[in-house]
């Protein structure tokens, strides 16, 4: 018999990625609070998350993971009387620090929300619209990155003979694909993504997981969902909240084989919430 | 479309037929080393079931996963369901090898030869295809050559009745001999049960591809 039967660990050959320590975190929250007026939302939350990997945060609605999610590329700054206490390092640096550059930020933090919301304007200048404002590419550039944009999403194949069509008209699949394909047009480093196929349907969420998983090889990826299957699917490591709080956080194939809170338990088999 | 799971699916199905590859050798070994009188070569049986212990885990580890991050459906499920079993079935095919070989090494080869493990390596031959054949047809999801499995299990059930038989009629005629006459049929008993694991993997075969259970032909089930 030959010796190499078992030659690769265990551990590599599992079906899911091990520790969500592995790879160094590109993100990071630390003691984070986060106050709409009197509504403490974010209770001292902490966690790390890795480079090239996709993270999941679940939980029942209003436990706070799209308000976490939010925070990584300050979109709460947006909203009326928000008070945040804690840090978000990306990279080592606190994105709250009082010289943060917030355009600098949202560019390597971008952000893919529920209902595709392109521009109305065609395909191509939906894609093309953040390099030009960033000034980034022009000209045979700036084709090229867009190709390479939709390229990635796997919408190029589809579309390519008409980048012309009004963004508006394409299929809500392919308006989803579309503002990921725009995101990555300003070479982002990390992708939030809240509920981003709760407005499809399951044919064309699976083509999205698909992508989503061709992704990780290049950006983080962060993914709010309300469906837990869909985060036992394409995510590596999850994160689970309730009333504000970070309750557990570790690899996906152990937090849906055995979590060690109870509470997780509870919700992912459907028993609460 | 070519989903991410098929790959965790083929990748399942690689490490199970990694295993089954090693219970084929371990039966050949045992045998080999029962023609041979060969305690080197039961020393290499037991060996090789710590690999096999290790993907047993391995591979239960691997389908509990697959099951709780992607809720297969139909085809997948019943393949991951069949692979949960055949690993089972895989597992215990191994322990027969071990505890042919505990047999060869610890009594038979004590005692003076007898000619009689002529009854034992014919078994094992049986088995061993019984066994090869399961295991090519879970590979290549091949109803019909699982279907041949069950049949060679009628011929290996007909040699054990016949060496047990044979083996008691010796017992009472040359009860100098007692002592391996036991251990042969000891032996037979360890080649049957290989056969009849393979004969579980062949049918889980039948289930994974056709969504048919033919097993104890209960043949009308509700639907």
């Amino acid at each position: 018999m030959s010796p190499d039967v078992l030659d690769r660990p265990l551990e590599q050959t599992s079906a899911a990625p091990a520790a969500p320590s592995e790879p160094g975190p590109i993100l990071e929250a630390r003691e984070l609070n986060l106050y709409y007026g009197a509504f403490h939302a974010l209770k001292n939350v902490s966690v790390a998350i890795p480079d090239k990997s996709i993270t999941a945060f679940i939980g029942p609605s209003g436990c706070g993971k799209s308000t976490l999610l939010r925070t990584f590329n300050r979109m709460n700054d947006l909203i009326h009387g928000v008070r945040v206490t804690g840090q978000v390092l990306l990279h080592g640096r606190d994105v709250y620090a009082p010289k943060a550059d917030l355009i600098a930020l949202r560019k390597r933090v971008g952000m893919v929300f529920q209902r595709p919301n392109p521009f109305p304007i065609s395909a191509y200048e939906n894609v093309a619209y953040g390099p030009r404002v960033h000034h980034l590419f022009r000209g045979k550039e700036l084709d090229a990155v867009v190709e390479k944009s939709l390229r990635s999403t796997g919408l190029w194949d589809e579309i390519k003979d008409r980048l012309d069509t009004p963004a508006l008209a394409l299929s809500p699949e392919q308006q989803q694909r579309l503002c990921i394909s725009r995101l990555l047009a300003v070479e982002p480093e990390v992708l939030l993504m809240d509920e981003p196929c709760s407005a499809l349907d399951p044919i064309a969420t699976g083509r999205i997981e698909e992508m989503i998983q061709e992704l990780k090889k290049a950006y983080s990826i962060v993914i709010v969902t309300h469906n837990m299957q869909q985060a036992a699917r394409v995510s590596s490591q999850t994160a689970y909240f309730l009333l504000g709080e970070l309750v557990e956080f570790g690899p996906t194939a152990r937090i849906f084989t055995s979590p060690r809170d109870p509470r997780t338990e509870q919700y992912i088999t459907g028993r609460f919430g | 479309m070519e989903r991410h799971f098929d790959e965790e699916l083929n990748q399942l199905k690689e490490r199970l037929l990694r295993m089954g590859a090693i219970a084929e050798e371990m039966i050949q070994k045992a045998v080999k080393a029962l023609r041979e009188r060969s305690e080197k070569l039961t020393q290499e049986v037991f060996e090789s079931e710590k690999m096999v212990n290790q993907m047993h885990v391995e591979i239960d580890d691997r389908c509990l996963k697959l099951i709780a991050l992607h809720q297969p459906m139909a085809a997948d499920l019943r393949l991951i369901t069949a692979a949960m079993k055949i690993n089972s079935d895989l597992e215990r095919i191994a322990d027969q090898a071990v505890n042919a070989g505990q047999t060869c090494y610890y009594h038979l080869f004590k005692e003076s030869p007898v000619p009689q493990i002529s009854m034992i390596t014919q078994m094992a031959e049986i088995s061993q295809k019984m066994l090869r054949d399961s295991l090519d047809a879970f590979s290549r999801r091949d109803v019909a050559l699982a279907e041949k499995v069950l049949k060679q299990d009628e011929e290996e059930d007909r040699l054990k009745a016949q060496a047990l038989t044979s083996l008691i009629d010796l017992l009472k005629k040359d009860p100098s001999h007692s002592s391996q006459y036991v251990d042969l049929i000891l032996l037979s008993r360890n080649m049957e049960r290989i056969g009849d694991h393979a004969t579980n993997v062949a049918e889980d075969v039948i289930f994974m591809v056709q969504g048919k259970d033919i097993r104890h032909h209960l043949d009308h089930r509700d639907e």
